[in-house]
């Protein structure tokens, strides 16, 4: 219950209308069912700044709520739930994370995407040229293995430092307890089965066919999220493989760096593509409009790294394959380089907050856990 | 499934005055058999659905637990909890003919997209009696709407039909008025009346209570004015019930003049003092838990000088209830509250005064009745009497809110709507525009909702035979 009226001053507009809104949800409780942002919401009486970023950053934009709301306009109340989290989460990623222009120049256009994309295959063609090697030449006469280390090396530390430091200061804001165990195994749980975009009822969300409910978004997510894992392993067994193996690419379609990169490659390439043709059928106004050609960008940036990833793997031995596999090096750089910038961060800061919120829904858990 | 769609002036197997839950349920159920069905709704579509749009649960019989429904809630005992609130006005035959389909009607309403969920958080009382929509009452208008579609259901917004062409026993089509443009007729070969109660015609809100209606606030839709009612009733129909008694609450009296729905109702009464205008006590606040009394305190506010009520508590009480979604007025010390809120402070202070002195000590216990009892004040408070005495102090002001009125068209079991000479042969109506009928007086938390969804189905199923 807002009894303390000193919370309400000195709060940012985007801030000020969460808090609005959930005010009336929390006299009306309907949408409780929907997932965990409810019952998170009832927790507390009072909603500081602290408590609106945790539950900004446990929606899903399942849209669940907006759909079934009493409220929304044109009722004088005019919620928007979905839109006004949504703010609050773009804000709180540009508080946490640095430097904050960087967040709202990737966030919120696609330009800086496109042009960072641009520059790292141009880079890595050059380096590709320098070496002058014909299209026939093995693997790494085009680029040397000990080159590429060079340049991703830093390009995958330094943005995952980024992220780190940002995921700190997050969790500093909006719990500060030690992590429990119990609390990981939860959040994993949720985001393996996407828990909060199957509306409470298993027949998922309101994105793009209005108020009917449909698994489409889920499903697509997932098959990125799938996709995402499956290249990073690849890319995880093949440096075993070199390192320990002394193995060097290129790898047959037997090899396991073969068959994970080829699986997850198609997943991503068809789940990115759903996520964009959902995206475009979804009502923008509920969601972050700002950040809408930023959203894109990232979606397009994850499905041409897969898409050129596979072009690569049957192109090998072609012409066109210095120029591919430069586009593909470039555009995993562009998503590792960007990584704190782009929508990329939205993974990190949602597996902290569904942890949190396991550790805050059940704090008896916290006994026994290990950080 | 359905036949071919007619053309907009019909004629229609069945045509629906009216789009919320019973409407939909009518048209469901005739749909499904095949007929061709058009819903005439006044609301635009942002705004459909009624006042179903603002309920959250189904008060249903069952024999044995049943989707989120605990134990067994059985027809007596059902029966019995309806005839306590209603002072037994209530006709039996149709009471029981609702209370025993209900069992059937909720895997019906789960077949056609409704979703329920356990008893929301402040509301466990009800988790063996209501089931819960997911989402609420809007949600299940959704999914029904989308299951009308579906089944070719046709479905006009902002069609505000203004009379029924009755002929002899039979209707023969109704005059709907579409976006403002000028009434045409369209032809029927059945109707089913769910427009509603007449809550938000204010005018005849005062002819039935007088100048105090002016001081009401309507908790629901502002698009049920009764105009069918009111055509069914000039043209001759029987009608029943009192037009002063209608579903009414104490809700917040900063509340929206419509539609404020569920937010605005305000929890804190048993644990509070009510007083008038003139700092006066005026009934029991502690009389027996909320969800059994919550449906009274409208009448209670309604019969107070200009209509208001101020419920006051202090710091030890803030959490027990729900919040609302209107901050309370605060201050530190009686006076200074009495003075935020217009009273007379000298008033207020001698009314604190003599309930904090009737209070005696005792075990607290917000969520039964703890019989912690006030001694020798008038009106008592029988339960939760602790002094208020720890600041600060908050008040919320009350005003009567009307959900539904009672007054409605006499149907019988078949849903059909008795006529000036007898029963008409092919209108029926559900809903709130007959649940006159049924409930003469008081309420039943999800009982709007069962009558909705009984007659609704009947309504549909017998239209639907009548025109095969």
């Amino acid at each position: 219950m807002s009894l303390d009226p000193s919370l309400v001053s000195t709060s940012s507009p985007s801030i000020i209308e969460a808090r609005r809104q959930l005010e009336i949800c929390n006299a009306c409780r309907y949408c409780e069912g929907y997932c965990s942002v409810f019952p998170a919401m009832m927790r507390d009486a009072v909603h500081g700044v602290a408590e609106l970023t945790h539950l900004a950053n446990l929606c899903h934009n399942c849209r669940g709520c907006h759909y079934s709301c009493q409220y929304a306009a044109p009722h004088a109340f005019a919620l928007n739930l979905p839109a006004a989290l949504a703010e609050v989460r773009q804000a709180s990623w540009e508080r946490h994370l640095r430097p904050a222009i960087l967040v709202k120049i990737f966030q919120e256009g696609w330009t800086a995407t496109v042009v960072t994309m641009l520059a790292a295959t141009a880079a890595l063609y050059a380096a590709a040229s320098l070496r002058g090697a014909d299209a026939s030449a093995p693997f790494y006469d085009k680029l040397p293995h000990t080159w590429m280390v060079a340049f991703f090396l830093p390009a995958v530390v330094l943005p995952i430092v980024a992220v780190a430091a940002g995921l700190r200061s997050y969790w500093r804001e909006t719990c500060g307890d030690r992590m429990a165990l119990s609390a990981v195994m939860a959040a994993t749980r949720s985001v393996a089965r996407m828990t909060n975009l199957a509306c409470g009822h298993g027949e998922g969300c309101n994105y793009e066919k209005g108020d009917r409910y449909s698994n489409a978004r889920r499903f697509a997510h997932q098959a990125v999220l799938v996709g995402f894992l499956l290249c990073f392993l690849a890319t995880a067994s093949a440096t075993v493989m070199h390192y320990l193996f002394q193995w060097p690419a290129p790898y047959g379609f037997g090899s396991p760096p073969k068959i994970l990169g080829v699986t997850g490659g198609v997943l991503l390439v068809l789940g990115s593509a759903a996520m964009i043709l959902l995206k475009r059928r979804a009502d923008p106004d509920l969601g972050s409009r700002r950040v809408l050609r930023g959203e894109y960008a990232f979606i397009c940036l994850v499905g041409l790294t897969a898409l050129s990833g596979s072009a690569l793997t049957f192109a090998s031995g072609t012409d066109p394959s210095k120029a591919l596999l430069a586009f593909h090096l470039g555009c995993v750089a562009t998503l590792f380089l960007t990584l704190p910038f782009t929508k990329m961060v939205h993974g990190a800061f949602r597996l902290a907050t569904l942890i949190i919120e396991a550790q805050k829904a059940h704090p008896k858990d916290d006994q026994g856990g290990s950080s | 499934m359905g036949r071919r769609t007619p053309r907009p002036e019909g004629p229609w197997d069945i045509v629906i005055v009216g789009g919320g839950n019973a409407a939909l349920c009518a048209a469901l159920t005739a749909a499904e058999a095949g007929r061709s069905v058009l819903i005439l709704e006044a609301a635009p579509e942002s705004y459909r659905g009624g006042n179903s749009r603002h309920t959250r649960n189904f008060r249903c019989m069952h024999r044995q637990p049943m989707s989120v429904l605990t134990e067994t809630y059985g027809e007596e005992e059902y029966f019995d909890d309806l005839r306590v609130v209603t002072k037994g006005e209530t006709d039996e035959t149709l009471a029981r003919l609702v209370i025993r389909e209900t069992e059937e009607c909720l895997p019906w309403m789960r077949r056609h997209g409704v979703h329920f969920q356990p008893s929301l958080s402040g509301t466990l009382s009800l988790s063996r009696t209501n089931a819960f929509f997911l989402g609420g009452g809007k949600a299940l208008v959704n999914a029904y709407y989308n299951v009308a579609r579906d089944l070719g259901v046709s479905v006009v917004y902002e069609a505000r039909v203004d009379h029924v062409h009755i002929e002899g026993d039979r209707a023969i089509g109704v005059d709907v008025s579409v976006a403002g443009a000028a009434a045409r007729r369209i032809a029927a070969r059945a109707v089913v009346l769910a427009s509603g109660g007449f809550q938000s015609d204010l005018d005849w809100l005062t002819r039935a209570w007088g100048p105090a209606a002016a001081n009401f606030l309507i908790r629901g839709t502002p698009h049920n004015r009764g105009v069918v009612l009111k055509n069914m009733i000039d043209q001759g129909c029987p009608s029943v019930g009192d037009p002063t008694q209608c579903h009414c609450v104490a809700i917040d009296g900063r509340a929206p003049k419509f539609d404020g729905g569920i937010c605005t109702r305000l929890d804190c009464v048993p644990f509070s003092i009510v007083v008038n205008r003139d700092g006066d006590r005026f009934y029991d606040e502690g009389e027996d838990t909320w969800p059994k009394r919550y449906a009274i305190w409208g009448r209670l506010v309604a019969a107070q000088p200009d209509q208001i009520g101020f419920s006051i508590i202090d710091s030890k009480s803030t959490d027990l209830f729900m919040p609302s979604v209107f901050p309370p007025i605060r201050a530190d010390d009686i006076e200074e509250l009495a003075e935020k809120l217009g009273l007379d402070p000298v008033r207020l202070g001698r009314t604190v005064a003599a309930f904090n002195a009737a209070c005696q000590d005792g075990r607290f216990h917000p969520t039964e009745r703890d019989g912690l009892t006030t001694i020798g004040l008038d009106p008592p408070k029988s339960n939760w009497a602790r002094p208020i005495d720890t600041p600060p102090y908050f008040a919320y002001q009350l005003r009567p809110g009307v959900t539904f009125t009672y007054l409605g068209l006499k149907v019988d079991t078949t849903a059909r709507v008795e006529g000036p000479h007898g029963r008409l042969a092919n209108v029926w109506a559900a809903g709130e525009i007959m649940a006159g009928s049924i409930l003469g007086r008081g309420y039943l938390a999800g009982f709007g909702m069962a009558i909705g969804t009984v007659f609704g189905r009947i309504a549909g199923r017998e239209a639907a035979a009548h025109v095969a």
